[in-house]
């Protein structure tokens, strides 16, 4: 696994796809966000009909757009790499993925490209009502279409509405709406697009500090960071319900990730959510080690996450890994029995097939579906391979929540000295403001790394581990490509940002 | 019925030159289609075209061809195990 820098050829792919997916997640997540509070600057525009109102909306309008041309298509890239990198996989999942990801494609082709000519070319050329719409339309579009993508991403951790065909080698979809109301998929949908509309407002703040740390566009960004600071002030409180829920469906269908996030090796009733730790790195799955060199813990909230209930079991990694019959865990090693034997009758099944022998395909097929549901574990070798990175889990989920918690007392502290008329004067304040971006931007990086990390060794839970996922390439034909886009992304967020500076240096123009 | 055509040729001649109107005002715009323009070319006519081959497109030309070999795929550590291999 990558914690041991072991980089083979499914290392570097997915490094790769790490590397693609954490560049497309700087665009992603600003277009979700900003487009929703556009809006709101709209409306009070077309409200007032103040001339400020409407430079300040079409300031922020500009910067969105700059975003979104930097960052359209870099999600493309996503679907090459599949092609290329993991094509087993990809073969394996078309039929789940073909209708959520086709929705995806229509949605952001209809929805945004009619309303978003609409939002940029409509200044004093159609109604105020129907422009106010358009910029309506382009957040609702944008979002809307970001729950196909969210829907696909919530399948492979939680793969519901599916049934294996073992003559096309495919997962079927044989429920849409268990697909499309997977739990894991809404509080993935209302946590992302939440926690969207939070760096949104953290980005607005950036500049707008920047501003008043200059001395320049004052008025316009105090303005600014009025609304901003109350739209991340209320999203903030959202991410923290739906992180809770999120946390909760963890607990419910991945307990492995929750037990890595909170480096839980033995399992516990009242367990303690870990405040502040450091992991021990030493420490290997079955031995008296503890799993953390220290840790402050808050008693029993881990399973009110986990539970909803303070005194309830919440399994460690060892109780997964070897079972806990008391608890009535099934552990990996009994699944790994069981998945070896869906892959012994899949492999019958074929042979029998080939050979026209029915009797023989129909036992073998039985046989097979009383274990499929076990499968990806019959490509482990021992039961400690289902236990994801630890290390790298812990300590992103802390990163996470540590600046969610951050946040939302800086959008109080920005809101109680905007309401004072002191502001200005508070120049740590301000000073602090302009990395907010940033803070952000590693917020969420970190949310991706807990949940993709944290999922391992599996592309499809259960079903599918990522060493089997990927396509038969060597080692440098995926470390190629890996540092062309590497070129490629260095170069194109040199073009953003210095596109970016420009406007800001130039600020919003007078109509 | 000339007139609810001659209606709909108008909205679409409307609709038509607010795009180009638009197109032509805009002044960052042109620089964000040239950004837009210049990576849709890298993506698809370097990276897709010379990199990115779809691998079970390119390596079998029938869906049968390639439900065999993901399958192969998957019942490779069965055939590695009986055979003395390593497995996956």
């Amino acid at each position: 696994m990558i914690e041991n820098f072991d980089l083979t050829m499914v290392n570097w792919a997915r490094a790769q796809f790490a590397l693609t997916a954490l560049y497309h997640w700087i665009f992603v997540p600003l277009t979700l966000g900003i487009t929703w509070i556009i809006a709101f600057y709209h409306t009070i525009y077309v409200k007032t009909g103040s001339r400020e109102w409407k430079n300040l909306t079409k300031f922020w309008m500009k910067l969105f757009g700059i975003n979104f041309a930097i960052g359209v298509a870099t999600g493309i890239i996503l679907e090459f790499e599949f092609g290329t990198n993991w094509s087993n996989y990809s073969w394996m999942v078309g039929d789940v993925f073909g209708a959520p990801l086709a929705i995806e494609g229509i949605f952001a082709f209809f929805l945004e490209a009619t309303f978003f000519a609409v939002m940029f070319f409509g200044w004093n050329r159609v109604s105020k009502r129907f422009h106010l719409f358009s910029t309506w339309m382009v957040a609702v579009g944008s979002n809307m279409s970001a729950i196909w993508i969210l829907i696909a991403n919530a399948w492979m951790q939680n793969p519901v509405g599916q049934a294996f065909n073992p003559d096309t080698a495919r997962f079927e979809m044989k429920n849409f709406s268990e697909v499309v109301f997977n739990p894991i998929a809404v509080s993935k949908f209302t946590h992302t697009t939440s926690a969207s509309m939070l760096f949104a407002a953290l980005f607005i703040l950036s500049i707008s500090s920047f501003y008043l740390l200059k001395g320049r566009h004052i008025k316009m960004a105090r303005r600014s960071i009025l609304v901003a600071a109350v739209f991340g002030l209320l999203a903030s409180i959202f991410v923290g319900f739906t992180g809770d829920e999120a946390a909760y469906e963890v607990a419910q269908h991945q307990p492995m990730k929750l037990a890595a996030v909170e480096a839980l090796y033995k399992g516990e009733n009242n367990a303690g959510i870990v405040a502040l730790g450091m992991v021990n790195t030493d420490k290997k799955v079955g031995d008296d080690q503890d799993g953390l060199s220290f840790a402050i813990r808050v008693p029993g909230l881990l399973s009110l996450l986990a539970n909803r209930s303070l005194g309830s079991f919440v399994p460690g990694i060892e109780d997964l890994v070897y079972g806990n019959p008391q608890q009535g865990i099934v552990g990996a090693t009994e699944k790994i029995a069981k998945g070896k034997v869906a892959l012994a009758e899949l492999d019958k099944y074929k042979k029998a097939n080939s050979a026209g022998d029915t009797v023989a395909a129909a036992a073998a097929l039985s046989l097979f579906d009383q274990n499929k549901g076990y499968l990806g574990y019959g490509f482990l070798e021992k039961p400690e391979d289902a236990v994801p990175p630890v290390a790298m889990s812990f300590t992103s989920f802390r990163i996470m929540v540590g600046l969610g918690t951050l946040f939302p007392l800086v959008f109080l502290a920005f809101l109680y000295f905007s309401f004072k008329g002191t502001l200005q004067q508070q120049r740590w304040l301000l000073g602090g403001g302009t990395i907010l971006f940033f803070l952000g931007l590693i917020a969420h990086w970190a949310g991706w790394i807990v949940a993709e990390v944290g999922r391992q060794p599996w592309a499809i839970q259960g079903l599918l581990p990522v060493t089997v996922a990927r396509s038969n390439l060597t080692t440098g034909t995926v470390q190629t490509t890996f540092f062309m886009f590497l070129i490629l992304f260095t170069v194109l967020l040199i073009a953003e940002i210095s596109i970016m500076l420009k406007q800001i240096s130039i600020g919003p123009v007078e109509s | 019925m000339e007139q609810v055509l001659q209606k709909q040729s108008n909205a679409a001649i409307r609709v038509f030159r607010f795009y180009v109107e638009g197109f032509r005002r805009m002044t960052l715009g042109r620089t964000l289609w040239k950004v837009i323009v210049i990576k849709l070319i890298i993506m698809f006519g370097v990276l897709k075209l010379f990199f990115f081959h779809d691998f079970l497109g390119t390596k079998f030309s029938t869906d049968e061809q390639r439900a065999n070999y993901v399958l192969s795929e998957l019942t490779r550590p069965v055939q590695n195990y009986t055979q003395g291999g390593e497995g996956e």
